[in-house]
């Protein structure tokens, strides 16, 4: 028997392409001669009436073959683009025009389109347009919105989107009649995805089988395809949408359709050309979509021991300028926040409000790490004025291992219950608090002190729902050649998909892992699929390869068997031979591919090795009714409910007494995402998304003027971290509580890194802050060391003796 | 809105390109568009990310910083560059791989260049020359750690001798 690859550190195949050059990223597809390139007019007003366009300057120049504002688009082209989740609770719902139609709602917002030679003259002609604006005043951040002296839409009163209650209990009845209370205002600021690869998008016509192909750097090639289809009023047959390398996409590229995915396809059947778009940085930052900011307000009732008995939190989502992904991120902060606990009665409710900045749409963690941070600062608060550890506050708080499943008594974002499948939180706490050295801490803090040093530890936790439905599918095809391909149709961004699918193929069929080539993405080979986010496709791909690879192993040896007159148990596969075991009698599987398909041409060396056996009854048609030709397996997975993954991180720091600057001493996770399928992959996931969270934290903020204007709109001024602000080290350690959903007993794995940073590093800096500046509360991230500065200075409460101490005895 | 354009001959991977573009065709741009060389990558166009570098001389150069005109009379080397003759992986390329010091790629062709350039300086890094080494490149989705061992395992495989 061969090892099982379910659980090795296998090397990635995808990674041959990549490191010699050869990945296929959108603007690396349609190079050379003959494509066409596209730039669009953004707008430079975050609130404006357009009162005119005068393209005039542009249409004869030389190179520049269309120029498009919103009076040439025509049909559905002309609508506003598609609001993709609706929710009763979003009453005043709003999605911008492909091309803006009269009004801008933020600086960046599409103008108009035009396609040239090349990027070059196609960016000159964008130049050359003129747009007179009437300006109107700009709504910018969430106390603008709430005040609504202005509003952000003529038609949206008080700037509200939605406004959604949930509750468990009653919880302000619980809170009122608690021994203890307290409340709390919590902030977090905006952030973005900001994959290295920005939005892509290639088109070409081919008018002789009136088909559309477009190449687009999306997380959901179906869903961009069912837009393009129903925009450019094309049947779903004449659409193929292939997504091929994706240069990381974090949730920004599941917005869907974009501007550009519908312009392009049109251009390119207008003009009989290929069409491309590639994004550029500054319009990655102001025509994508951005998340995180949110301000909260906390009321808790809790007993002696920090039991929670009641929870009400409110909380207002700045949702930009547009709704177009719906609710689907305050939904998740309002659920999400209860993370390993149960408190005794709970009460959210949520305002999402218009404001004139880019919109908001999902990004790694999506709301999670909002509402983490909110759980644990309350938690933190709650041993804070009980005098009481942490984490011991925390474990009074966890439910049980044995109450799963656990009904939170809530409807999460896919609406059905929010359910958890499976976990075992002290576990984790006991793996965290003996990796960070929790126990230790005081002592070495005190040793710290003694050199002058200020450190402080925190740690936070999370439940994280994986694996959202509705389902996904997956195809698999043995050839002749006995190579075996795989199709499913979420896409892949970096993720490891091409290495972990074929590990679950090699595993259930018995090929050669080398032998296994996984197409992920591709309309043309799987028309069903729903897309990669929300840390779904190991669970949802993963599970429907599983199953279809099951199907195409259940074919191959009833064949066999057939082929080799044995019974289908006494055959093993093994390196894709079948072979009766404790027997020399054998067959290959590519020779079992040629036998499924009752054409007897020789073609190659299988047909000819499969001359020999004769397969079927003689006296029945060569296709059996209930049968079909081909060595293929397909199936669909489609669970009940999420998968719930759950974690906990803890970190030191180190905050500096003069200049507040912070740095990591050390940093620990302990993750729980059920059985992992390649450990290393998994690994890798949580480094990177410890740094964006760590990005998330200390760094990475949208600084927007008072008129809406982002100020740092480029790499240069967004710090997005190099090396050399992530720790050396990230110290890990799994737990694993198998999902009892899915076959494999797997969770996701792709946004855990990130959810609790904030609450972990407020918590951390809060600590080492406290024994010098009593009452010093983080309440805003991210924190930068000016802030820390200031909140310092707003908290002189120290004890003078203290603070010299730290100035004379600094090493 | 013609432009004016020059002829130029670019020696990239030591194989010597004729193309005719206008001054401002950034170095990046005619890698990619012009010779097709689409593994150099850009991230920015401002000279930050570092995902569109290549070696000219054998130096790391941001070639969205700098015009195609004014790559002439210098060898470039870019990832495609990097693979040895008999089409094995490079000791970095090679060391990537092993160390997963890769995600979605899209950042990789930069670190690739600038790490081999790092070792030819550097055959021996320490773990704090190996992070140096890459301190001016971004990747949004490793979280660096396992790139500074890619670094160090590079160094191991080309045995000092990069
Ligand atoms: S693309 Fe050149 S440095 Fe970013
Ligand atoms: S691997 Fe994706 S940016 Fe580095």
């Amino acid at each position: 028997m061969t090892t099982k690859l379910f659980g090795q550190k296998v090397q990635r195949t995808e990674d041959q392409r990549f490191l010699r050059g050869q990945g296929r990223y959108v603007d690396d597809i349609a190079v050379g001669v003959g494509t066409l390139h596209a730039a669009v007019l953004r707008s430079p007003h975050a609130h404006a009436r357009i009162t005119d366009i005068d393209v005039g300057a542009v249409l004869d120049l030389d190179g520049v073959h269309l120029v498009w504002t919103h009076d040439d688009l025509t049909g559905p082209m002309a609508d506003p683009l598609p609001l993709l989740i609706p929710h009763p609770a979003l009453t005043h719902g709003r999605t911008q025009f492909a091309l803006a139609k009269d009004e801008v709602n933020h600086v960046g917002e599409a103008i108009a389109f035009v396609v040239a030679d090349d990027r070059y003259l196609a960016e000159d002609a964008v130049g050359r347009i003129r747009v007179t604006y009437d300006l109107l005043p700009a709504v910018v951040g969430i106390d603008a919105a709430r005040a609504a002296d202005r509003l952000v839409h003529d038609d949206v009163p008080g700037n509200v989107g939605a406004r959604l209650e949930q509750e468990n209990g009653d919880a302000r009845a619980a809170i009122a009649a608690s021994p203890h209370t307290l409340s709390l205002d919590l902030t977090v600021e905006r952030s973005a995805s900001m994959p290295l690869e920005g939005r892509g998008t290639v088109a070409r016509w081919d008018p002789d089988v009136g088909r559309m192909t477009v190449w687009t750097s999306t997380q959901t090639s179906t869903g961009v395809r069912a837009a393009v289809a129903a925009r450019l009023e094309l049947d779903l047959g004449q659409v193929d949408v292939v997504t091929p390398d994706v240069g990381g996409g974090f949730g920004v590229k599941i917005n869907h359709p974009w501007p550009e995915e519908l312009l392009v396809p049109l251009a390119a059947r207008q003009l009989g050309r290929t069409v491309k778009f590639t994004e550029d940085r500054r319009e990655h930052f102001i025509s994508s979509a951005h998340e995180r900011g949110q301000v909260h307000h906390v009321e808790v009732g809790y007993d002696d021991d920090g039991r929670v008995l009641g929870l009400d939190v409110e909380f207002w989502h700045d949702h930009g300028a547009y709704t177009p992904y719906g609710l689907i991120v305050p939904i998740i902060t309002s659920t999400q926040l209860l993370g390993p606990y149960k408190p005794g009665a709970y009460r959210v409710v949520f305002e999402s409000l218009y404001t004139n900045t880019v919109m908001v749409t999902p990004y790694r963690g999506a709301g999670r790490p909002q509402g983490c941070y909110v759980m644990e600062r309350t938690m933190d608060a709650i041993a804070a004025a009980l005098g009481k550890d942490r984490a011991e506050v925390r474990a009074a708080n966890f439910i049980q291992p044995d109450e799963f499943p656990f009904d939170q008594g809530l409807v999460f974002q896919d609406g059905r219950e929010l359910e958890y499948d499976s976990g075992d939180y002290p576990a984790s706490l006991a793996k965290l608090k003996e990796l960070v050295g929790w126990d230790d801490f005081p002592a070495f803090r005190e040793e710290m002190a003694r050199q002058g040093r200020r450190v402080g530890i925190g740690l936070a936790c999370y439940v994280e729902g994986t694996g959202v439905g509705p389902y996904e599918g997956a195809h698999v095809h043995v050839e002749t050649s006995g190579k075996v391909k795989v199709a499913t149709g979420l896409t892949t961004q970096g993720q490891g998909h091409a290495t972990v699918f074929a590990q679950l193929v090699a595993d259930v069929l018995g090929c050669r892992f080398e032998d296994v080539e996984v197409v992920t993405g591709d309309t043309r080979r799987m028309p069903y699929a729903v897309g990669t986010f929300a840390s779904r496709a190991a669970v949802m791909s993963g599970s429907a390869i599983h199953l279809a690879a099951t199907r195409a192993r259940e074919k191959a040896l009833r064949i066999a068997a057939e082929a080799l007159e044995a019974s289908v148990d006494d055959l093993e596969i093994v390196d894709g031979v079948v072979s009766v075991r404790g027997t020399e009698a054998s067959i290959d599987l590519g020779t079992v591919a040629v036998l499924s398909n009752p054409l007897r041409y020789a073609f190659d060396e299988a047909s000819k090795a499969a001359t020999q056996f004769s397969v079927g009854d003689p006296g029945k048609p060569p296709v059996a009714e209930d049968d079909e030709p081909g060595l293929e397996g397909r199936d669909f997975y489609s669970p009940e409910r999420s998968t719930f993954a759950s974690g906990m991180h803890a970190v030191i720091v180190e905050t500096d007494p003069e200049t507040a600057e912070i740095s990591i001493l050390k940093y620990a996770v302990v993750h729980d995402c059920g059985r992992l399928i390649n450990p290393m992959i998994v690994e890798g996931q949580i480094h990177g998304g410890v740094a964006q969270g760590i990005a998330g934290a200390l760094y990475e903020r949208m600084a927007y003027d008072d008129s809406g204007q982002l100020l740092n709109a480029s790499f240069m001024d967004f710090l997005m971290p190099y090396v050399t602000e992530i720790p050396a080290r990230i110290d890990i350690d799994h737990l694993e509580t198998p999902s009892p959903l899915n076959p494999l007993g797997i969770k996701g794995a792709g946004e855990a890194g990130v959810i609790p940073s904030a609450a972990v590093f407020a918590s951390a800096v809060s600590d080492a802050e406290q024994p010098y500046h009593p009452g010093l509360a983080i309440t805003a991230m991210p924190i930068s060391p000016s802030e820390l500065f200031d909140l310092r200075r707003r908290h002189p409460a120290t004890p003078v003796a203290q603070r010299s101490r730290d100035h004379e005895e600094r090493p | 809105m013609s432009e004016q354009l020059h002829d130029l001959r670019l020696t990239v991977n030591g194989v010597a390109h004729a193309l005719r573009v206008p001054a401002r065709r950034l170095l990046s741009d005619a890698l990619r568009h012009d010779l097709g060389l689409t593994g150099t990558h850009v991230g920015c166009e401002h000279g930050v990310c570092g995902a569109c570098t290549v070696l000219l001389d054998g130096l790391p150069t941001r070639s969205c910083l700098m015009f195609a005109v004014s790559a002439v009379d210098v060898d470039i080397t870019t990832v495609e560059g990097l693979t040895e003759a008999d089409g094995t992986l490079g000791a970095v390329q090679q060391a990537f791989l092993e160390c997963h010091g890769l995600q979605c790629g899209f950042c990789t062709p930069g670190f690739l260049t600038t790490v081999t350039a790092g070792l030819r300086q550097h055959p021996t890094p320490t773990e704090d020359d190996a992070r140096d080494m890459v301190a001016g490149n971004l990747c949004r989705c490793t979280g660096y750690t396992n790139i500074v061992r890619s670094v160090l395992r590079a160094a191991e495989l080309a045995g000092g001798e990069a």
